[in-house]
């Protein structure tokens, strides 16, 4: 089992757990996830390790809430137990110096995201960061993200924080400004596809994670396959990062639909079932 | 007790009727009556031919002779010596290929040979009704590391263990068991039974981590700094794809995903348990083996209307076990045989629709000695799926290897192993099961964790540690 020691709320959809686990604590590098499940009857579910902190032997994980599983961990509490964490899983971001990076995140995946540039600045780099999300709050990390960049540049849908516009909008701009040399972009599909697309016709090379739906996690299962550069890739032990110019955009984004319909039934049964226990 | 008969005493099933809408049990076993009545039909042969024919070599006369007499505490002594798992072989063990193939009371005229398999699982489930009496060794021989919870880890982890070896085994899913676990459906080895026997293996004293993906969680450099030797039996799970245009479209699916969601996250039994399948129609399967008739029954078990096979030769060269072919014919699932896929098609929101198949013929034999199918130029025809499944077999698990590349692999990536011995290239680290065999079966994984056992023990003694690797 593993508890949960601190939960925080940190905007209306996203949570933060630390989580006592002490094997993954050691070991985690930044790009890599965990597969937790609640109990026997959860799914299996994969989160960023986006801290680790090895002394206390505990991981810091956050995670949007979009469907009936995600909906059940938001109703854990500190001192409640996981019966599965596993990892790390996944190959690690290459972290080295690259000279000047540009890293862009959207929506949870900041949190994806904050590790990255915390290894890349220890690594010596110039790391330039553009958060992106549709209001002022879902801009999460806002100060440690800061914290481990030389310039940060906010966007958000409506204006409310930052520049007004699409975290693509921020990316031409630097483009146009000064020589990158490794991008990443990590967030929704479209976005990601999107800054792709920007990345690449201003020749500079980037990186995406990619969040297909896993089971095993361990390779076991091809449930998470992408096409990249035409051959077959399973996500979870070949990435989740992969470059982003090599990802077959549209097989990519279609898979994620998979269960549209299921996964509609268990939440709508699960927030039934919460109607009915909590009034 | 009578003459003997012609046939194998038949054992009750459930109807297809009705198991082909239940993941219950299909085969339900004998009762003492009818285990006799069977036991009577063994010759009691001199050197038993059945006993050279059994991987783990089981006093097959001994045990079916125990059963004859009514002394089943006798018969599953005898098993336990030579199997850690006899409810799980009795049930999937290919027999007829086996110890019942050179059965001779089956080579006379007329006779079928002795249900040897059927006998083995009787005793082992009255076994799992007693309560088991563990001989509690002090544990100071030795640490030994085992990773990877399937038969063959299992096996040599209770072997080690009866010993007086202090065993762990790291897992990297959440159960135990391998592909007992997350591979062969409920109706085929029903989970309790697996839960028994993993059950009556920790209490010898065996640990079992789970989460625990060595290479990952843990890594070779703490194995082997952390025990005396270690076991790898980390399986031969990675899907293989033919790779035809379409195959990222939803709704193809690789046996691997099809089956670990039905039987290791209980998709059949969705929405108690979150884990989804899809609700298909129109299924397609592709493949002649086990694993393709265990996701051609299930897909029928979760209410597909149509399920169709299709394999490459002809029902001469069909891989499956016979009896395993004969229960899916009863459930209705159909097959289409010297028949190749060739693309998966798409509707517009890029769900499959349809497989394109080609027809095939036989030509000349190949390297296995099997006539090679070619494909018939202008076959090409289309059966209409919503889900399709690909059992072409699996790959070495490479999370581990990938790690280790100390470790010498033979051309198709397995691991390079003795077979009289398991040793590896890495003095202390042994391996057996389908990490080096490539995909087999459940009696040779256990096997060759019998054997390594033995030598694993013989190492520990003659070097008392490997921590200075
Ligand atoms: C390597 C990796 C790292 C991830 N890291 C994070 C993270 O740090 N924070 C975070 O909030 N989310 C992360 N995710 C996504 C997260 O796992 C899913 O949001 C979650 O599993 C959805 O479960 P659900 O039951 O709540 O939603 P569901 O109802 O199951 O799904 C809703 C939609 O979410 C997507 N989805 C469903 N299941 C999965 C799955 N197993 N994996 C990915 N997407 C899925 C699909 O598009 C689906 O249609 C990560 C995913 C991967 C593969
Ligand atoms: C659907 C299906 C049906 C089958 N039907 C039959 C049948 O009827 N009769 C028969 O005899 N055989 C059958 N087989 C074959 C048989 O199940 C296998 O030959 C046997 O299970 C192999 O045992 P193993 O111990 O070598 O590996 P596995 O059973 O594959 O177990 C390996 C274990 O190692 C774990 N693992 C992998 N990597 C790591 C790691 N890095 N760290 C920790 N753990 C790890 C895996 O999670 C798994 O639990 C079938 C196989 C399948 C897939
Ligand atoms: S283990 Fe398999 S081969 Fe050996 S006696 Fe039992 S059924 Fe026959
Ligand atoms: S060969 Fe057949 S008849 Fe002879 S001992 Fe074995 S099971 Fe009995
Ligand atoms: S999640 Fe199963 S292979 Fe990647």
């Amino acid at each position: 089992m593993y508890k949960i020691t601190e939960r925080t709320v940190l905007s209306e959809r996203e949570i933060e757990f630390w989580i006592i686990a002490p094997r993954v604590a050691a070991k985690a590098q930044p790009g890599q996830f965990v597969i937790l499940q609640v109990d026997q009857f959860g799914e299996r579910i994969p989160l960023t390790v986006c801290e680790t902190d090895e002394a206390s032997g505990q991981i810091r994980v956050i995670f949007q809430v979009i469907g009936k599983s995600t909906a059940e961990l938001k109703h854990l509490n500190a001192g409640d137990e996981l019966q599965d964490v596993v990892g790390p899983l996944g190959k690690p971001t290459e972290i080295k110096n690259y000279g000047t990076v540009l890293v862009v995140g959207g929506g949870v995946g900041i949190a994806v995201l904050y590790p990255v540039i915390r290894g890349l600045k220890q690594a010596g780099n110039h790391v330039i960061t553009i958060l992106g999300a549709k209001t002022k709050d879902l801009v999460i990390l806002r100060e440690e993200c800061a914290m481990y960049s030389d310039e940060l540049i906010l966007v958000t849908d409506d204006g409310s924080l930052g520049q007004k516009g699409l975290v693509t909008d921020a990316m031409k701009a630097v483009f146009a400004r000064e020589e990158i040399n490794q991008a990443w972009a990590i967030g929704p599909g479209i976005m990601m596809r999107y800054c792709t697309d920007v990345a690449t016709k201003a020749e500079v090379p980037i990186y995406v994670s990619l969040n297909p739906i896993m089971i095993d996690g361990t390779g076991m299962c091809g449930c998470c396959r992408v096409l990249v550069n035409d051959q077959i890739k399973f996500a979870c032990v070949d990435g989740p990062e992969f470059l982003g110019d090599q990802v077959d955009w549209d097989g990519f984004i279609q898979r994620m639909h998979q269960y549209h319909p299921e996964e509609e039934e268990a939440y709508q049964a699960y927030q039934e079932k919460q109607v009915q226990l909590n009034g | 007790m009578g003459k003997r008969s012609f046939n194998k005493t038949p054992m009750r099933e459930q109807a297809p009727e009705v198991r082909q809408h239940n993941f219950k049990e299909v085969a339900l076993g004998y009762n003492m009556e009818e285990g006799q009545l069977e036991a009577a039909r063994c010759l009691q042969c001199k050197d038993a031919p059945c006993i050279t024919h059994c991987p783990v070599m089981i006093d097959i006369p001994g045990f079916i002779r125990q059963i004859k007499l009514g002394n089943m505490a006798e018969a599953s002594k005898i098993l336990s010596r030579y199997t850690n798992l006899p409810a799980i072989c009795g049930r999937v063990c290919p027999q007829e290929k086996q110890c019942e193939m050179v059965c001779r009371l089956g080579r006379s005229k007329k006779f079928e040979p002795v249900a040897i398999g059927k006998l083995e699982r009787l005793v082992a489930d009255w076994e799992l009704d007693q309560p088991t009496d563990v001989t509690d060794v002090p544990k100071d021989k030795g640490k030994v590391a085992v990773i990877g919870a399937g038969p063959s880890g299992l096996t040599v982890a209770g072997d080690l263990a009866k010993i007086g070896y202090d065993v762990t085994i790291y897992e990297a899913l959440q159960a135990p068991g391998g592909v007992l676990t997350y591979g062969i459906p409920e109706f085929r080895l029903p989970k309790r039974i697996v839960r028994k026997e993993i059950e009556q293996i920790t209490e010898q004293g065996v640990k079992i981590e789970t989460d625990a993906v060595v290479g990952k969680t843990i890594t070779m450099d703490e194995i082997m700094h952390d025990f005396d030797a270690c076991y790898i039996g980390v399986g031969a799970g990675t899907p293989n794809f033919l790779g035809i245009p379409g195959t990222n479209l939803n709704g193809v699916y690789s046996s691997s995903e099809y089956l670990t969601r039905i039987n290791l996250m209980h998709g059949y039994e969705f929405p108690k348990y979150d884990t989804p399948v899809q609700q298909s129609k129109h299924v397609v399967v592709i493949g002649g083996g086990n694993v393709a008739m265990d996701s051609a029954r299930s897909a029928r078990r979760l209410g597909a209307d149509t399920v169709t096979v299709i394999y490459r030769r002809s029902s001469e060269e069909l891989p499956a076990r016979v009896e395993e072919y004969q229960h899916s014919v009863q459930e209705g699932i159909q097959y289409s045989w010297l028949t190749n896929p060739v693309e998966y098609l798409s509707d517009e929101d890029g769900n499959l629709k349809g497989v394109k198949c080609i027809k095939m013929k036989l030509g000349e034999p190949d390297d296995s000695g099997r006539r090679r199918p070619e494909p018939i130029p202008g076959s090409e025809f289309t059966i209409k799926a919503d889900t399709a499944i690909e059992a072409i077999g699996q790959g070495p698990n490479k999370v581990l290897l990938d790690t280790f590349p100390e470790l010498n692999k033979n051309k198709w990536g397995y691991i390079d192993a003795d077979e009289q011995t398991c040793a590896t290239s890495v003095p202390g680290v042994f391996a057996g099961g389908d990490i080096v065999t490539g995909a087999a079966t459940v009696i040779l994984a256990m096997g060759a964790g019998k054997i390594a056992a033995k030598e694993i023990d013989q190492y520990v003694k003659s070097h008392h540690s490997m921590a200075t690797v």
